[in-house]
């Protein structure tokens, strides 16, 4: 039972306190790129939930049982970056096969989620924090979840400002990543939560 | 060829500076400037990872298929990447330190792959460097821009030395994630700004000499 609250907490902790985004600075690029409407953020969202529990997983599974039995943690960026790259290529043929509505939805995020920093990240921080095997899944997930909902809620806000009147200087990515901030201290509200 | 080379390294720093005009690597932009020290750093080591790269690339840009061009690329990043942690972990253990995960993760730096990519896969080895070292300094600047204001305001040092007396409370949220998306954005408009207002009074023969041939020629035949 104890176990089951600290897995718990570390999902919470993911989701809200150590927000990838917005505390933890990983995967700005997308969150920026791809937050101008909030069907295509949800999108996207969905495809990072899903590349980033299964990153974790194999990630996971690589380091310990293929790179530190042969020696190699120093190959770690190289060969995580190659297993995501795969991932990725591997999710998207699957998807396409099983279920064509949901490569509908998901397609053409799918690819540009190799570029995104959170999952790389996330992979890297469950092996510097010496997590275990379920421990590494619950965190990529819960990071994963942290980051569709800072980009819904980011989505939200932004599609606002479609109808606004903004000054020249202040357009698309400087008024946005004032957003964010303000986004970012709202976050910052749920510190001391776990 | 003929590239005009003060054109593109130039072209890095201003026209398309990889920050506040493409928007891209802004990931480690907001999570390292936080100290000035760790903005050079930062910028010394992407610089040199886009400059190897766009080398090498360049080099056998002939060789590699299109169709796997981007594994390729990201392979060859990863190499040099994976040279300057080993490198920076034996020599500078307190930069690693404070900069952490952002070192591993200068491979999904987009500027890295974007350049190799719009860049070195179609010029030639001394331009693709170059423009290597136009876009890492055009980088660096960035960064350095943005250490000096959160620094300077989130905890009233520049390079870890006192600026103001005795009496100053930082700002510590300049230092905090949310400073971060804030200086970036106000720096971005008031760059904005500048750009807005240079326009007006056109100088078509200063201006030129900032932009590569291909632009240029464009322009012209456009009038």
């Amino acid at each position: 039972m104890d176990y089951f609250f600290k897995i718990l907490l570390m999902m919470l902790s993911a989701i809200l306190v150590n927000n990838y985004v917005l505390a933890k600075f990983l995967g700005i690029c997308p969150f920026l790129g791809v937050s101008k409407k909030l069907e295509t953020a949800t999108g996207m969202g969905m495809a990072v939930i899903f590349v980033m529990t299964l990153a974790s997983l194999i990630t996971y599974l690589v380091q310990y049982f293929i790179l530190v039995p042969l020696g190699l943690g120093y190959m770690q960026t190289i060969a995580f970056i190659l297993v995501i790259a795969a991932l990725v290529q591997l999710v998207e043929m699957v998807i396409q096969k099983s279920s064509p509505a949901l490569y509908q939805g998901l397609g053409v995020y799918l690819p540009l989620i190799t570029t995104n920093c959170a999952v790389l990240g996330v992979a890297l921080i469950n092996i510097s924090e010496k997590y275990t095997l379920i421990e590494s899944v619950i965190n990529g997930f819960g990071a994963a979840v942290g980051f569709t909902l800072a980009i819904v809620l980011f989505a939200g806000i932004r599609e606002k400002f479609a109808v606004r009147q903004i000054p020249k200087p202040m357009q698309g990515f400087p008024l946005a990543l004032i957003s964010a901030s303000l986004m970012s201290i709202a976050f910052m509200g749920f510190t001391g939560l776990v | 060829m003929k590239t005009n080379m003060r054109g593109v390294f130039l072209n890095g720093i201003f026209n398309e500076n990889p920050i506040f005009r493409l928007v891209l690597g802004t990931c480690p932009t907001i999570a390292i400037t936080t100290s000035l020290s760790n903005a050079f750093g930062m910028g010394a080591a992407a610089t040199f990872v886009l400059v190897c790269s766009n080398a090498i690339i360049a080099l056998i840009r002939d060789f590699i298929p299109s169709k796997v061009r981007i594994p390729a690329f990201v392979v060859i990043i990863a190499m040099f990447v994976t040279i300057v942690q080993l490198v920076m972990k034996a020599y500078l253990p307190d930069l690693d330190k404070s900069l952490g995960i952002f070192i591993p993760l200068i491979v999904v730096n987009c500027i890295i792959l974007g350049r190799a990519e719009a860049f070195a896969s179609k010029n030639s080895v001394r331009a693709s460097i170059i423009d290597g070292i136009g876009m890492g300094a055009g980088f660096t600047i960035a960064l350095i821009m943005m250490a000096a204001v959160r620094e300077l305001v989130g905890n009233g040092t520049l390079m870890g030395n006192p600026v103001f007396g005795e009496g100053y409370q930082p700002a510590l949220l300049f230092v905090l994630a949310p400073g971060g998306f804030l200086v970036f954005g106000l720096l971005m408009a008031l760059i904005n700004q500048v750009g807005l207002k240079r326009k007006r009074p056109v100088k078509p023969v200063e201006e030129s000499s900032f932009k590569p041939p291909r632009e240029a020629t464009e322009k012209e035949d456009a009038r």
